[in-house]
């Protein structure tokens, strides 16, 4: 015991005797010049409301910020800040400005510190926002069951098809399944990264992600670990059917934000785009299926698991979504994504060593293929 | 993907070609809140629905302000005082009978407020923006004392006519270092309404941080026997001059992140401080606007007067009108004019004058006249 204080006591004191030395000392006191305020703003949400332009702010630089004025379209405007007075780091704000703006049109907001320096945003298509009721909340829910319950539920309904093509054919949608769940990685850091670069640099969101996505990919990876056996059947597609769900989550946050902001129109095309795309989610969830001959009732559970956060995500981001936590949210969808291509993968190796197939080497490359191509083919769909 | 999908939809012109090309969810889904309109009813959209907010929010032309107030006592300056204060220096005759005028000028580094809450800093002379409006006759020998105070080379280039040594440009000798003095002498002439500014380079920053000023040349009335009233009614000081309500008025700009453009204007400093508290002006007696242009980064600036025409006087180098019954004129950088109009028919109440670029009037350079029965 003794020994154990020593070993923690020496480093301590030497930290210590570190920081004296430096706050004493200050041996680097000619690189602490005098700057300019380091004033941060960032722009988190505007939103065109009946009384004018509604606009979330946040403290986002080393030194407090002070709103001094309001610019819109080059134009002084009154406006009204809630809480008032400075921002500092991490602090946020709503300012209202009663703009009258124009219904489809573009509208520049300029943020004017105490010391001159311009904080740009723009409403890139002003339109009049939705106030929350059950009739929006529901018809977000009715956006999120097309594009994520309904194709995921119809994507199960290949199991039949799946089951025809033997072990070869397993072998074959399994490493189709990953080929799938690759895009999707790919897909779900790249729209993370995108929100990252949309939010306050303070929360460094644009590292987060990825610290984000590792913590999710370890504590899951170490959750699954705790059996010895490759996770297979059931087990497996529940674990597929969360991974794809949190991607969903995150899918609808983008689609709610946008919509309710008026920066998208869906039509009745994409809609469809989007069934088709994600329909590729239930045969990837299916594939573990095929030896099995689960009830209906976990087909609706796997199909609820995957497809009804992306409903959750609508409501939320049309309502309270703000980019760091969208980043976030991606963040863990990516974590669970890798964490599932690791456990298919796992498990067609083990089946390849228990029902040996001359021709599975190169039919799950063709299948890792074919999935990654499938995703890009149906993505045209939703690419306007 | 998504995120990328929506990107499309955010340009202006991919919304409506977007809307053009797809169906619109409202009416296949029943997302009717959220989803956008159809485009083909869009053209009429944008003239039935040209505001977007309600009546009661609307503040009308309230709204476009600046929110708040200058403190002029820290600024060390009130835009309404320098309207009307003239610096005459001191007077003496010399021993040949010459009438001598001398200033003394300073130039500071000094932060001076520029509209509610936002700071700007600026060079200028004797702490002020804009510098002292110096006023002498013709005729006179003026003497101006300058110090440099500040931290650059600085200098004070007059227009008027001088000689070369006099003329404060950076080519030559004519800098005054920080801490060192120079003392110009010249003739006061010609007559008119004319400037001063720093002519260090570079020209750009010296001019916008606020180095400049007012300087004007009364008319001698004995020299200009054809319009001997006139020229009267210029000298300050005179009865005929007590007749005019005059006032000094330097547009200007400031670009506050240094990317040459203006993000404040003004007309004597202050966005929109003749707003807030309009120059109140009896309809009993004439008034008298000598009018400066010292924007910087903008080639032009101009004035307009509501309800109301007046006669412009180009540099006011002349005492009869260059541009008679007019109500906007337009003034390069560093050109100036003398205006002279009248309310005296009209109902008192308060009368908007402002750039008439809307850009300008609307980031500051906006202001009114009360006019009153007495002021």
């Amino acid at each position: 015991m003794p020994k154990l204080l020593l070993q923690l006591g020496i480093p301590a004191c030497l930290i210590v005797l570190v920081g004296l030395f430096v706050t004493l000392f200050d041996p680097l006191e000619s690189f602490d010049t005098e700057l300019p305020p380091d004033e941060g703003l960032k722009i988190e949400r505007g939103t065109t409301e009946s009384d004018g332009i509604d606009v979330w702010v946040r403290g986002n630089g080393k030194d407090p910020i002070t709103i001094a004025q309001v610019q819109v379209d080059g134009a002084y405007w009154s406006f009204s800040q809630t809480p008032k007075g400075e921002l500092t780091r991490f602090d946020s704000a709503l300012i209202k400005i009663p703009y009258p703006w124009v219904d489809g049109e573009t509208h520049h907001l300029a943020f004017v510190s105490s010391t001159g320096t311009i904080f740009d945003h723009s409403i890139e298509v002003a339109r009049p926002s939705t106030a929350l009721s059950l009739g929006v909340l529901g018809d977000l829910a009715l956006l999120g069951l097309f594009v994520g319950l309904v194709p995921v539920a119809l994507g199960l309904a290949t199991l039949p098809l799946l089951r025809k093509m033997g072990s070869r054919g397993l072998v074959f949608s399994l490493a189709l399944t990953v080929g799938l769940l690759a895009y999707l990685l790919v897909d779900t850091l790249a729209e993370g990264l995108e929100l990252a670069a949309d939010s306050a640099g303070i929360f460094q969101t644009d590292v987060l992600i990825w610290v984000v996505a590792a913590l999710t990919f370890a504590v899951l990876m170490s959750l699954s670990r705790l059996q010895k056996k490759p996770t297979s059947g059931i087990g497996l597609a529940t674990w597929l059917a969360l991974g794809i769900g949190l991607h969903n989550f995150g899918e609808g946050l983008s689609i709610g934000h946008a919509l309710i902001l008026g920066n998208a129109a869906l039509g009745s095309l994409l809609i469809v785009g989007f069934t088709i795309h994600n329909l590729t989610e239930g045969i990837a969830i299916a594939a573990p299926l095929t030896k099995i001959k689960p009830s209906i009732f976990i087909f609706v559970a796997l199909s609820a698991i995957a497809g009804l956060p992306a409903i959750a995500g609508t409501w939320v981001g049309a309502f309270v979504f703000l980019p760091h936590w969208g980043a976030i949210f991606f963040g863990i969808a990516a974590g669970a994504i890798l964490h599932v291509i690791i456990e298919v993968t796992r498990f067609i190796k083990s089946m390849k060593k228990n029902e040996y197939n001359p021709f599975s080497k190169s039919t799950s490359y063709i299948g890792f293929g074919a999935g990654i191509l499938a995703m890009y083919a149906t993505a045209l769909l939703i690419q306007v | 993907m998504i995120t990328k999908l929506m990107q499309t939809f955010i340009s202006r012109r991919n919304f409506l070609g977007t809307t053009l090309t797809l169906p619109v969810a409202s009416t296949a889904l029943g997302v009717s809140a959220i989803a956008a309109e159809k485009t083909k009813d869009h053209s009429e959209n944008t003239h039935s629905k040209h505001s977007q907010i309600d009546k009661e929010s609307h503040g009308g032309h309230d709204s476009n302000t600046t929110v708040g107030n200058v403190d002029h006592e820290r600024n060390g300056f009130d835009p309404h005082k320098i309207l009307t204060d003239w610096d005459l220096g001191k007077t003496h005759i010399d021993s040949s009978g010459r009438r001598i005028r001398e200033f003394e000028m300073i130039a500071v580094d000094t932060e001076i407020e520029i509209a509610p809450g936002i700071f700007f800093p600026a060079w200028t002379y004797n702490g002020r923006v804009p510098g002292p409006t110096l006023r002498a006759q013709e005729g006179e020998h003026l003497i101006v004392n300058f110090i440099n105070a500040g931290t650059h080379p600085h200098s004070i280039h007059f227009h008027g006519i001088h000689a070369a040594r006099f003329d404060g440009v950076s080519k030559g000798d004519g800098l005054v270092w920080p801490g060192e003095s120079f003392t110009y002498e010249m003739p006061a002439e010609p007559f008119g309404c004319h400037l001063y500014h720093c002519h260090a380079t570079p020209l750009k920053r010296h001019l916008h941080k606020g180095l400049y000023g007012g300087f004007i040349i009364d008319p001698d009335p004995e020299k200009h026997p054809e319009n001997i009233e006139a020229a009267r009614s210029r000298v300050i000081g005179t009865p005929e001059n007590n007749q005019w309500q005059e006032f000094i008025m330097v547009m200007n700009g400031f670009d506050t992140n240094f990317d040459d453009e203006n993000e404040v204007y003004a007309a004597n400093t202050i966005a929109h401080e003749y707003m807030k508290k309009p120059i109140k002006v009896s309809r009993k007696r004439p008034i008298r606007i000598y009018l400066i242009n010292l924007t910087e980064f903008d080639p032009i600036n101009s004035f307009h007067i509501h309800a109301n025409f007046f006669d412009y006087y180009d540099h006011g180098t002349t005492l009869t009108p260059t541009l008679k019954t007019v109500d906007t004129i337009v003034q390069c950088q560093g050109q100036r004019g003398i205006i002279e109009m009248s309310f005296a028919n009209h109902e008192p109440g308060k009368y908007m004058f402002h750039a008439h670029q809307s850009e300008f009037a609307e980031l500051g350079w906006m202001s009114l006249f009360e006019v009153v029965d007495n002021a």
